[in-house]
């Protein structure tokens, strides 16, 4: 039995599509969730797409908070089920309070969307297993607001903890503090990236195929913690 | 009935871009008499009645759950009776 991964389509949802493909590329069962679902329908896992939900009205993954589904997938997150959240998704997980800190706008205002060079720095995260420490990996990045801030001591803490799971090589394209791209809650199943390792699955559409270990690590991490079995 | 108006701002450590572009531009307009912009939003808020206690409890967490991120803004209350 494969695992069943969740991946939640909000009203400005732009790459649950990429995302429920990215599942399936990587072995997985995409299951389609609505914002409006108060159910889970028995998924293992949850990814959080990228998009504009809610038109980024107010902020961007301030409405998306209060969605029905969030409120079972905050509890679901507590509970230890592995959650990504991928730029919008990584706003919404913050906005939350998932995830410490907060998603601002671009230094320099302009929306970006390149292909980015990452370096991963923890592997031991659920959705990070399959990476080498220090690799270096080639993801698209779009966002208009992906600049990561958090106070100092929260910025120590996580990287005092291990737990700046991806930076940003050769530019920082977005002036986040310390060059974060990405970051995992302490338990290590809650996991904010902004750059889209979803369009990075294949060769054809992809830079690389470099994003499906992110899909390829929580598959491997729900088999080891029993949640799936084989 | 009562407006209540709530302002957010940037917290004074985290960057404004938007407030820096509008600076930059008063600086290109030849107006230099202004040292700082910083850039806001602000939420009008009416109620029935008078804004007793409770309500204006209310306001304070409708501020601080929705209308406002703790982590990167402030806010302030007015209360127009």
């Amino acid at each position: 039995m494969t695992a069943r991964i969740g991946v939640v389509t909000f009203p400005g949802s732009l790459d649950d599509k990429d995302a429920a493909r990215a599942i399936r590329v990587a072995g997985g069962l995409a299951v389609p969730l609505w914002h409006a679902d108060a159910d889970l329908h028995s998924v293992d896992a949850i990814v959080l797409p990228g998009g504009f939900s809610y038109g980024d009205y107010l902020r961007c993954g301030a409405i998306a908070k209060f969605a029905p589904v969030m409120e079972k997938l905050v509890d679901a997150a507590n509970g230890g089920m592995p959650i990504l959240g991928i730029c919008n998704g990584f706003q919404i997980l913050t906005e939350s309070q998932l995830l410490p800190g907060a998603l601002t706008r671009n230094d320099h205002l302009h929306f970006i969307c390149r292909d980015q060079k990452l370096r991963i720095e923890n592997n031991t995260s659920m959705w990070t297993g399959d990476f080498e420490i220090g690799q270096e990996i080639l993801i698209p990045l779009k966002n208009g607001e992906g600049g990561y801030v958090a106070d100092e001591k929260t910025l120590d803490e996580l990287e005092a903890e291990g737990r700046v799971i991806a930076r940003y090589l050769d530019l920082n394209p977005n002036g986040s503090r310390r060059d974060i791209a990405g970051i995992t809650n302490a338990r290590g199943n809650v996991v904010g990236i902004m750059p889209h390792p979803e369009h990075a699955v294949e060769s054809l559409t992809g830079p690389t195929t470099d994003g499906l270990g992110f899909f390829t690590s929580v598959l491997k991490s729900l088999i080891n913690n029993g949640a799936v079995s084989v | 009935m009562s407006k209540i108006l709530v302002n957010v701002f940037f917290k004074p450590e985290i960057l404004d871009p938007q407030g820096r572009a509008v600076s930059g531009a008063l600086g290109r307009l030849g107006l230099t008499g202004v040292t700082d912009v910083r850039q806001g939003k602000q939420f009008v808020l009416t109620v029935d009645g008078e804004v007793d206690s409770v309500k204006r409890a209310e306001i304070e967490k409708i501020a601080e759950t929705l209308l406002s991120n703790p982590v990167i803004e402030d806010f302030t209350i007015e209360i127009h009776p």
